[in-house]
């Protein structure tokens, strides 16, 4: 790891946070106790040699604790069987060869001073001791690669696998038109819930493929519409998104009481916000006007006492789409 | 500057754990008015703000704001810093007052991401 000298001091430049990959940040942030192969076969300073051979031989190892009364006392490896081997001398006891001087980690020290240790003391393994003091699990080198790429699968897979899905979606499908329908209830006055439909239809999005710009502006309309219906209506409303490869068609409806004056809602800053609203960093008069700016086409249809309907179009521009793959590889496919 | 650099730069508190610490912020927004917010800012900013309930941070999700500071020590509900939590967006609380901190991080390097509206827009008398 050429960037030893990384977070020693408290703050990172631009230009070094740049180099920093996932699997250094990881060697910080993972644990030895996350990645270590707990409870570790041991044996006692009297086990004769010969055991431990059919030990390691058994448990593929290369190296095993020696205990005794519970203590640590010191580490046999594959180098000291080696050398009783050498000599013939299977029945000696472990004690007579195993290493004394024993480097040792802590379960809560970041997977980062495994290494340090590693590569400073040339030992092949490290006895990892917990917070009494007592051996809990050894590490190697080959424990931390597999901590470490574990991490990262499951870092990136799920959304991985769920985007891959998802943006495959229309491919496979036959037929003139194919749309995906995402509908979403929306209770009056729930304030707590507020925005999580267009969170959901914001995911849903990038998980199909659209680009970050097109999922911001849907998310933004929606957002402020989804804050209407439980602002202004009665009954709560539902919306209606309908996707398509080239086209995200929003539909907006509730059961009233619907609007006034439906020009004048259009007028930025007029509200009919209440106080407890404003409070919220709502019913500034900017909703419909910030919908607008977000959308391509929008249709507000609102009869007095009886509800409201806003029509939103959002047209993907040429090159892209959502739930297929671009054009080009499709042409190869065929 | 990212959200660790950020957090020294003005004495913050992190509520979320959750929160990538290594995300880059490329300038600031700060609005009292989710409205406000939802209109001017641009993407990858911090959004400075006084309110601290749970819209807070769907309007940071939906604008794809980068680290959320509440001013003045406010301390934010249960439920903004579960969402936060939820949606892994950086939930910090500041002792000082927006003024202070806008000022702080433009000396810092920051610039402003608020997209300039046009007035005419604006029908307030």
């Amino acid at each position: 790891m050429s960037s030893n000298s990384l977070f020693r001091g408290k703050n990172v430049s631009d230009v070094e946070a740049e180099d920093i990959t996932r699997v250094e940040e990881l060697a910080y942030e993972l644990k030895v106790g996350e990645v270590m192969t707990p409870d570790p076969a041991t044996v006692a300073p009297e086990t004769p040699m010969s055991e431990v051979l059919e030990l390691f031989r058994q448990k593929r190892i290369s190296g095993a604790p020696v205990v005794e009364n519970n203590e640590l006392v010191g580490l046999v490896s594959i180098e000291d069987l080696l050398r009783c081997l050498q000599k013939s001398d299977l029945d000696a006891e472990t004690g007579s060869y195993m290493s004394r001087k024993v480097l040792t980690i802590r379960e809560t020290d970041p997977v980062i001073e495994g290494l340090k240790q590693f590569v400073s003391s040339h030992f092949g393994r490290l006895p990892v001791i917990n917070s009494s003091g007592k051996l809990c699990g050894m590490l190697t080198k080959g424990d931390i690669t597999r901590g470490i790429l574990k991490a990262m699968q499951r870092d990136y897979q799920e959304e991985e696998v769920r985007r891959y899905r998802a943006s495959h979606l229309f491919e496979d499908i036959e037929s003139d038109r194919s749309s995906l329908i995402l509908r979403y209830n929306i209770s009056q006055g729930d304030f707590t819930h507020g925005g999580a439909a267009s969170s959901a239809i914001k995911r849903a999005l990038l998980r199909l493929g659209a680009n970050p710009q097109i999922a911001r502006r849907v998310g933004i309309a929606v957002y402020e519409a989804e804050m209407n219906l439980i602002i202004h209506t009665n009954n709560g409303g539902i919306i209606r998104v309908e996707i398509e490869p080239k086209q995200i068609s929003i539909n907006i409806s509730d059961d009233g009481p619907g609007i006034q004056d439906v020009n004048m809602a259009l007028r930025p800053g007029f509200s009919t916000a209440t106080e407890k609203v404003r409070e919220l960093g709502f019913g500034a008069g900017m909703g419909l006007v910030n919908i607008q700016r977000c959308v391509d086409s929008m249709r507000l249809e609102s009869v007095y006492s009886r509800g409201t309907n806003l029509r939103l179009k959002i047209f993907l521009p040429n090159e892209e789409s959502v739930g297929e793959r671009t054009k080009e590889t499709q042409e190869e496919k065929r | 500057m990212n959200v660790k650099e950020l957090i020294s730069l003005i004495d913050g508190h992190l509520y979320n754990d959750s929160a990538d610490l290594t995300r880059e912020v490329l300038g600031g927004c700060g609005a009292d008015l989710m409205s406000d917010v939802l209109t001017s800012i641009q993407p990858e900013a911090v959004l400075l703000t006084g309110l601290c309930n749970p819209q807070v941070v769907r309007t940071s999700v939906m604008a794809d704001v980068a680290a959320i500071i509440l001013v003045r020590g406010k301390t934010p509900p249960h439920e903004t810093i579960k969402l936060a939590e939820q949606e892994r967006i950086a939930l910090i609380s500041s002792p000082f007052g927006m003024f202070e901190l806008c000022g702080r991080l433009y000396a810092a390097g920051l610039q402003s991401l608020e997209r300039p509206v046009d007035g005419s827009d604006c029908n307030c008398e």
